[in-house]
């Protein structure tokens, strides 16, 4: 038994993904575990990965998609699986939350019909058993009048409330694996903050693990247990949240934090920057991913690309720096 | 929470017969949707609105003007106008649903096919379907009627076949949209199928554009079957229908004008009503566009 509890739920081994014509992989040798009972918050910019990441574990990536490596879910391997295997694992044991509340539901459906669909797994439920458990859910992450928000269409609600909604559809399936894909990202800052409150008991109440991605360190900061960081592709450094907020190893890392507006203590005129920009996929430096943009590069960061490797406990960085 | 304070079940009620009450709140819609229901009435309850029998002829009374006995007068025949025109009104709306039924079942199953199928299968349907759309309909017509003989049949199956790629494309393009659609994508993400996919997120979204396009595909087919009836090539004689009626007016139109003016009224009437009813539906049947204020 105490192996089994130790299976960590999701594991990347030396994940890369190739989109359909492009000629370079987006993602690249991406390895990580997120371990039962644990949040993981994916962090990066725009285009460094991490929604291709979700979109390869749930098996959602356009046809003709290359995935390398393996993607391990509860030990079998998603990226191999028959498509008809893998399709019966989503909205049942995996779960996702989109990005914008506003597009993800059906703008002519109402939400009792919607979230009634999304259950179709539970053929052991009759219809008004599905629609009486929808709607405890939503009075569960919050919402008044869960009876008229059932009968309503979306374009009758604030994307606040569309977020709760498209969170108790995936917690209606009681996933073992949530994915969270920027899920406040389309939300004003005070919405925000009263979904990362839901977000927070929705992840108590996953009977798996978490994963969260985002832009915003402070979200990784407010929910997860664990980050990931991706910057053009690759996984840069890794580890609980607390180490690697306090002290961050990888200089991508050191200059994300720096970037960011909760951490400036002093006022200032002008917030920070990293200089440079993202490398496309398909014109990558030979060496280290960031060496153009790092602060602190020598010699051999311009040449020779640096393996993720421990860093310490628990967390891994991939660093000329840090590992020698 | 941001959202307005609504009291339920006043709301409810509402929402359920949105795009009706919607439709008859525009007054243009109104009047075309009220007009359209006193030309589907006609058609189905002719034979007992009709005052006369619209094949009784009666030369005696031939190219009388309108009259207490006959309202809209005789034709060249004696025979009642307005009997034959409620006759035509039947001929002229079942050739209009069977021809767009047609058409719809007909596009609808090539462009589900071409948008949820592969590549290849796409493009042949497209090919397929522009290789229609670029034969001029008439000719096309002409040409069918030359084989096949002018009967009903024949008539129906030219603007099935005419009028498909119109709403091949619709389909096709709606499904392509759809196909990137968020919500489309949570759902796969939620594990549906695509037949569940196809039928209960898609399906209903393609409802709104089909329902305009065969409002607005109805005055045209009107046009086709008139146009061609009066060519002699579609409904023959003696079944009244509004085009062969306006072509023998048109014979007499300096001695008895009324019989022309009789069959080319109805055309006009029924078409623009059509017209705007197929645009009030447009604007009804967005849930989006009728925000509740």
């Amino acid at each position: 038994m105490n192996n089994l509890v130790r299976e960590p739920i999701l594991s990347l081994d030396d994940v890369s993904i190739t989109y359909p014509g492009a000629p370079a992989p987006a993602v690249r040798g991406v390895t990580l575990d997120v371990a039962q009972g644990e949040t993981l918050g994916l962090v990066g910019e725009s285009g460094s990965g991490k929604s291709s990441l979700a979109a390869a574990i749930i098996g959602l990536l356009p046809d003709g998609s290359q995935i390398g490596g393996t993607v391990r879910f509860e030990g079998r391997d998603l990226a191999h699986m028959p498509a008809r295997t893998l399709r019966a694992l989503r909205g049942t044991e995996i779960a996702t939350i989109a990005q914008d509340p506003f597009t993800a539901l059906n703008p002519i459906m109402r939400i009792g019909r919607q979230l009634d669909e999304f259950q179709h797994w539970r053929g052991d439920l009759n219809r008004a058993e599905r629609r009486a458990r929808a709607t405890d859910m939503l009075a569960q992450v919050g919402l008044s009048d869960p009876e008229v928000r059932m009968t309503q269409y979306p374009h009758q609600m604030s994307g606040g409330i569309l977020q709760r909604i498209a969170i108790a559809a995936a917690l209606l399936a009681e996933p073992k694996l949530l994915i969270a894909d920027e899920p406040t990202t389309a939300l004003d800052a005070t919405t925000e903050a009263q979904i990362l409150g839901i977000m927070a008991d929705a992840k108590a109440r996953v009977r798996g693990a978490t994963v969260f991605i985002t832009h915003d360190i402070s979200v990784v900061e407010r929910l997860c247990d664990r980050v990931a960081v991706l910057y053009a592709g690759e996984l840069v450094e890794s580890g609980t949240v607390a180490q690697v907020l306090e002290a961050p190893k990888h200089p991508y890392t050191q200059a994300l934090l720096a970037c960011d507006p909760a951490r400036i203590g002093k006022p200032t005129r002008s917030l920070p920057t990293i200089p440079g920009t993202v490398p496309a996929p398909d014109n990558l430096p030979q060496g280290c991913v960031f060496a153009p943009r790092c602060p602190v590069a020598i010699e051999c960061c311009e040449t020779i690309r640096p393996k993720l490797e421990s860093a310490g406990p628990g967390r891994r960085a991939a660093c000329h720096l840090v590992n020698t | 929470m941001a959202d307005s304070t609504v009291s339920p079940p006043v709301a409810v009620r509402a929402e359920r017969f949105g795009v009706l009450r919607r439709l008859f709140g525009a007054p243009l819609g109104a009047i075309a949707a009220i007009v359209v229901m006193a030309f589907a009435l006609a058609a189905i309850a002719a034979p007992w609105l009709a005052p006369y029998d619209p094949n009784a002829i009666a030369p005696v009374n031939r190219m009388q003007g309108p009259s207490g006995a006959h309202w809209l007068g005789t034709d060249q025949l004696g025979r009642d106008l307005l009997s034959r025109i409620i006759h035509g009104t039947r001929t002229a709306l079942y050739v209009a649903f069977a021809g767009t039924g047609g058409a719809l079942a007909v596009g609808m199953a090539m462009g589900m096919a071409a948008g949820l199928g592969g590549k290849v299968l796409d493009s042949v349907l497209v090919l397929f379907n522009d290789s229609i759309k670029a034969l001029p309909l008439v000719l096309f017509a002409l040409a069918l009627v030359t084989i096949y003989g002018a009967s009903m049949v024949t008539l129906i199956s030219v603007i099935a076949v005419s009028m498909a790629p119109g709403y091949f494309r619709v389909v096709r393009n709606q499904v392509m949209v759809l196909n990137n659609a968020d919500f489309i994508v949570a759902a796969q993400s939620m594990g549906a199928s695509r037949l569940r996919l196809a039928v209960t997120h898609m399906l209903p979204n393609l409802i709104g554009p089909i329902l305009v396009l065969i409002a607005m595909d109805i005055p045209a087919v009107i046009g086709i079957e008139s146009g061609l009836s009066f060519l002699g090539q579609g409904i023959q004689p003696p079944q009244s229908s509004w085009g062969n009626m306006l072509a023998e007016g048109y014979t007499y139109v300096r001695q008895a004008p009324h019989i022309a003016v009789a069959a080319g009224l109805p055309i006009v009437v029924s078409t623009i009503a059509f017209t705007f009813l197929g645009e009030a539906l447009r604007d009804a049947l967005d849930p989006r566009s009728g925000g509740r204020s």
